[in-house]
């Protein structure tokens, strides 16, 4: 596994529904089978590109995401390979039920594209801020859950995905995201990313806090904490080895995820780690709350889903540390 | 359909109705209701309608069926054993730990079930994405679907419609079973889905009622929505008695899942054989 990381974490230029198109547009020319469709939001989504590229793979269901599911399902049962996009709340709660049983329980493919998950729904507010589709779909047997932190990861993993079989939720931040690696390195679905090493605690994060959590780690060194600093882009399934090892080599986790403390991330390696070795965890995410409207900066401090949050974590975990 | 065929198809459905009284009255219980509904339908579809292969169920180039009334499993197991798809012994085994054959048509399981249905509507998505699939494959497949005339209370169904109309998807044909009947009582009663052509027509769709028991009615209305060429999809509405040909199930008041003792049973049998005697006599 090679790893590239960029040497200065900066906005990207391009953002993450734009390299989503323009790997879905380059994939579609050689494989016949990828189709779009999107519920009223190909404006929002970004998928123009393709559906002019590609008119008969591209379909605007309209506001019907119960629908898009089954129909994407029944796209997948003659051999297609459906994307399909709404806003992360209304591409899982909303349609829970035909995730579960028209997609994953029989056994049809659908890649799902969540956008604007946790706090970078920002302005659309609590209506439309899930807190929770990690957890929901977590709970669907066979379902793979990613939550890429920047578009050379995206473009990676969406290849990836188009190849398997199965439920597939992608989790995205729809504008700029934090450079986080360059060209050259590769991912694994399934295979969570040690992007710091370290030897006193592990951050494992997701998203957009990965970034706080490397951000975190340059704050600890100054104080003379080692803090390793983990992506774990697929949620489901959970990488319980690095897990495991991070548990035994750092002995003590701190997790760090734009959603609910109750079934996402932090629940995933909690699950893991009480079932081995525990060691003392602690958790950032929200907590039991419903979101709000503001800047992703404002709801990122209204939230605790901060460098600052993250440190202070660790030095809490430490302290527990035997 | 020649009077020939007519009575052969007849035979079939009532085998179909046999083989699934036996297969659930071997259980003890079941859907028989909306099984027995559709047997006429069922009957016409697996006498040649539907391109199938018994021998590669997963053949790719054949006509979908997908039956989102999900519970009336049992009546497609009983079609598909008569058709060679599985051996008949395997009937006996619905619903036991293990089987093939659960009570929810199971795509995963069922050598030649098309689609797993069971939680009611979403079978409508799921047949408008085969035909939409089709059409983009450039191929000129049937897609059809069955659907349930309580089922059709659920949102998701007009969704489908509005989309499949939308998207002129004229190699769609979904059947209503029209059984009057849901599970809590008579569907006037709960939440009235009458005037399900008109309401079909109103999305867009061609749409017909016949006599769901008349398998020459049933066929000639395939036949006419397969011959239209202006871009509708096609419902047409069965009118059926939820349980017809054994009179214990459409005689009873609560007939969506049915507990079958024996002397029920024997006199099902009885009644089902009597009609099919009747029919090879004539």
């Amino acid at each position: 596994m090679a790893l590239v990381l960029a040497t200065t974490r900066e906005k990207e230029k391009t953002e993450m529904r734009a390299a989503l198109c323009e790997t879905l547009v380059d994939l579609a020319a050689s494989r016949e089978d990828i189709v779009y469709l999107d519920a009223d939001l190909f404006g929002s989504s970004g998928m123009r590109p393709f559906a002019r590229a590609y008119p008969d793979r591209a379909y605007d269901i309209g506001i019907a995401e119960a629908n898009m599911i089954g129909v994407a399902a029944g796209l997948s049962a003659v051999g297609m390979t459906p994307f399909v996009h709404s806003f992360g709340p209304f591409a899982t709660r909303r349609c829970f039920d035909q995730l579960f049983l028209s997609v994953a329980y029989g056994r049809n493919t659908v890649n799902v594209i969540g956008s604007d998950p946790g706090v970078t729904a920002q302005y659309n507010g609590g209506t439309h801020m899930p807190f929770e589709d990690v957890g929901i779909l977590r709970t669907v047997p066979t379902a793979v859950i990613v939550e890429p932190s920047d578009t050379t990861m995206l473009r990676s993993v969406v290849r990836e995905l188009s190849e398997k079989r199965g439920l597939h939720y992608i989790r995205l931040k729809r504008k700029t995201a934090v450079k986080i690696y360059e060209e050259g390195t590769t991912f694994t679905v399934g295979k969570g990313i040690t992007v710091r090493e370290g030897s006193d605690v592990t951050l494992i994060a997701a998203g957009i806090l990965v970034d706080e959590a490397l951000t975190a780690a340059e704050q600890l060194a100054l104080e003379g904490i080692s803090a390793r600093v983990i992506d774990m882009f697929t949620i489901k399934p959970i990488d319980a080895g690095l897990i495991r090892q991070a548990a035994a080599e750092t002995g003590a986790i701190v997790t760090c995820e734009n959603h609910s403390v109750i079934g996402g991330l932090g629940s995933a390696v909690a699950e893991v780690l009480v079932q081995g070795d525990p060691v003392p965890m602690e958790m950032v995410g929200v907590r039991d709350e419903f979101g709000e409207v503001g800047t992703e900066g404002y709801l990122k401090e209204r939230f605790g889903l901060t460098a600052a949050v993250i440190a202070e974590k660790a030095r809490a975990v430490l302290a527990r540390k035997k | 359909m020649e009077l020939a065929q007519q009575k052969q198809v007849k035979i079939f459905a009532t085998r179909i109705r046999i083989e699934t009284l036996k297969a659930l009255g071997h259980l003890g219980f079941g859907h028989l209701g909306g099984s027995l509904s559709i047997a006429d339908l069922l009957a016409v579809l697996y006498s040649g309608e539907m391109k199938v292969d018994p021998a590669n169920p997963d053949w790719p180039d054949r006509d979908y069926l997908v039956c989102s009334k999900g519970h009336a499993g049992p009546g497609i197991y009983a079609t598909l054993a008569l058709r060679g798809f599985f051996p008949m012994e395997e009937l006996l085994t619905i619903n036991q730990g293990g089987t093939h054959l659960p009570s929810h048509c199971d795509h995963r399981l069922t050598p030649g079930i098309d689609m797993t249905t069971g939680s009611l509507g979403q079978g409508s998505s799921l047949a408008v994405g085969v035909a939409l699939g089709k059409r983009i494959q450039h191929k000129d497949n049937t897609t059809y679907l069955i659907l349930g005339d309580g089922e059709i209370q659920e949102g998701q169904v007009w969704e489908a419609a509005s989309f499949a109309a939308q998207q002129k998807l004229d190699g769609l044909i979904a059947f209503v079973d029209w059984n009057k009947k849901q599970l809590d009582g008579y569907i006037a009663d709960i939440n009235d889905f009458s005037n399900i052509a008109e309401r079909f027509a109103a999305f867009g769709w061609d749409a017909v009622t016949v006599d769901g028991h008349d398998v020459a009615a049933i066929s000639d209305a395939i036949h006419h929505a397969k011959t239209m060429d202006d871009g509708r999809p096609h419902c047409i509405v069965l009118d059926t008695v939820k349980g017809k040909g054994c009179s214990f199930v459409s005689e009873a008041e609560n007939n969506h899942h049915v507990n079958i003792i024996p002397e029920q049973l024997a006199a099902g049998l009885a009644e089902l054989e009597a009609e099919l005697a009747e029919l090879e006599a004539e």
